[in-house]
């Protein structure tokens, strides 16, 4: 299995969070998502100053065989979009953890990210799953 | 536990992602579906479709016995080794399976049927037979079979398989197959592109798929499998057709032969009476012009309000465009405008004649690359 990197936060359902210099956060999908899921399609991102509260589902990215949606890891309002993902899906399936991040919002709290899972948590989660 | 084809442990250590299908563990990549896809468009790919069951028929009765059972007429086969594709019906004109059926001999055909269908086909076969004569059905578990299909792909595979059967194939017509040696070499394909389809026995398998990875033929899996038959508008049983629709409610209406009029095949009068009463839904092409995906069940609103639904659909790697096959009401046109609802969306479609792609190339004029 592919490195699960240390710096990001992670969710059971596969999606990674960054905390950046700026006090937002970025988020994607993780290596094993988008592996499970095959190569992308299309990509629905949120709009930016969208508000999204924790869990909710703000994005969806589509394989050849099936769509997913993808949760908030935390709540916050939308910032920004990784708009090159609309001509260039495949970039998740390439480098999911860098070009392919998905958007950055601000966080409404900036504590809750510290209940997400570390690299280890997600290893396990991972693992439980195969 | 899922049925395994001889070339399973080959997939596996080639890094297939396997899944399950119609009772088998099956390959649906090898790491990435779109580009295998593309290497059946443009050069040589090969699928393990071991899965597909063959049966064998044998006897005087058999050609008699399938002029009852099946809706196209199989006394279009007089050369032997050619194939026909066709439909098998119920009494009410529901389609059974669909199948391939190669004349070999006076008294021996062989069909080839869907993986997932097999036992309810097989029942169905045997369940026909007890009114026939001289109708004997031998199952053939013995034998793999190899689809490689692309421009390069019968070039290839004579590399692979060598001078006996390069001269064997030469003049090999499509929808035609010949023996050689271990080999039974169809013409036949589910990608819309030249190639062979290679039933062999079992234990040649692992040798000839390796043979033909060495001669260029890139393994593919079900997945690319599913994106070339779409745009080739080849239609899949289960999800296009089943034992609810008829072939004239599925885009198959060229499979049934009506003539002569006295073949009393099964399903023949559910078939005459719904072309006489006018079929009311009917299979068409469908093109996303917004982006997104189309996918299998999704509603679509035709004008009028007239609703039909996607039976299947996929993002087609060939046009970077979403495609769809759906049944809708018998007086939705080639042209028309359509919406698609996806999660809570109306996105905009066209409908449109399929295929969509032949042999490496866009059919939709809107769409010629």
């Amino acid at each position: 299995m592919s490195a699960i990197p240390e710096e990001l936060r992670y969710t059971k359902t596969h999606e990674w969070l960054r905390m950046m210099e700026d006090g937002h956060v970025e988020i994607g999908i993780t290596e094993h998502a988008q592996d499970m899921m095959g190569d992308m399609v299309f990509v629905e991102l949120p709009e930016v100053g969208t508000a999204v509260s924790t869990g909710e589902d703000c994005a969806v990215v589509e394989s050849v065989k099936a769509a997913s949606d993808v949760y908030a890891p935390v709540g916050g309002e939308i910032v920004e979009v990784n708009s090159e993902l609309a001509d260039a899906p495949e970039t998740i399936n390439q480098d999911p953890y860098q070009r392919g991040w998905l958007f950055r919002l601000r966080p409404a709290d900036p504590a809750e990210t510290g209940k997400l899972l570390d690299s280890a948590g997600y290893e396990r989660v991972v693992a439980a799953e195969s | 536990m899922n049925q395994k084809t001889p070339l399973f442990e080959l997939h596996q250590q080639t890094g297939a992602k396997i899944v399950p299908f119609g009772g088998w563990d099956m390959p649906l990549h090898y790491g990435s579906q779109v580009e295998e896809h593309h290497k059946v468009r443009r050069d040589a790919g090969m699928f393990d479709v071991s899965h597909m069951a063959r049966v064998d028929l044998h006897g005087k009765g058999v050609r008699q016995f399938l002029r009852c059972l099946v809706a196209n007429n199989v006394d279009k086969l007089t050369v032997s080794g050619k194939a026909l594709y066709s439909c098998m019906l119920n009494v009410r004109g529901g389609v059974i399976d669909d199948l391939i059926i190669y004349f070999l001999r006076d008294d021996w055909f062989r069909l080839v049927v869907n993986a997932a269908t097999r036992d309810k086909d097989l029942a169905w076969i045997e369940d026909q037979a007890k009114q026939a004569h001289e109708v004997e059905i031998e199952p053939r578990p013995d034998l793999a079979m190899i689809a490689v299909q692309g421009p390069n792909g019968r070039d290839k595979t004579c590399v692979a398989l060598g001078d006996a059967v390069k001269g064997a194939t030469a003049d090999l017509k499509p929808f035609s197959a010949v023996e050689i040696n271990d080999y039974f070499i169809a013409r036949t394909g589910y990608t819309g592109e030249d190639g062979f389809e290679i039933l062999l026995p079992n234990e040649r398998a692992p040798d000839v798929w390796r043979a033909l990875q060495r001669a260029g033929v890139a393994p593919c899996g079900l997945g690319a499998r599913d994106t070339l038959r779409l745009e080739a508008g080849m239609n899949l049983y289960g999800a296009d057709m089943d034992d609810d629709t008829t072939p004239l409610e599925s885009g198959l209406t060229w499979t049934v032969a009506w003539e002569p009029k006295d073949r009393d095949f099964i399903g023949r009068q559910a078939l005459v009476k719904q072309r006489e009463r006018g079929v009311t839904r009917k299979l068409v092409g469908l093109l996303l012009l917004d982006k997104g995906v189309l996918r299998s069940h999704q509603q679509v609103t035709c004008a009028a309000g007239r609703q039909g639904e996607i039976t299947s659909g996929t993002f087609s790697p060939t046009l970077g465009r979403a495609i769809a096959m759906a049944r809708v009401p018998a007086e939705v046109q080639i042209g028309d405008s359509c919406q698609i609802e996806i999660r809570g969306k109306r996105l905009d479609a066209q409908v449109v004649k399929y295929p969509f792609v032949r042999h490496g190339k866009s059919c939709l004029p809107e769409l010629r690359l």
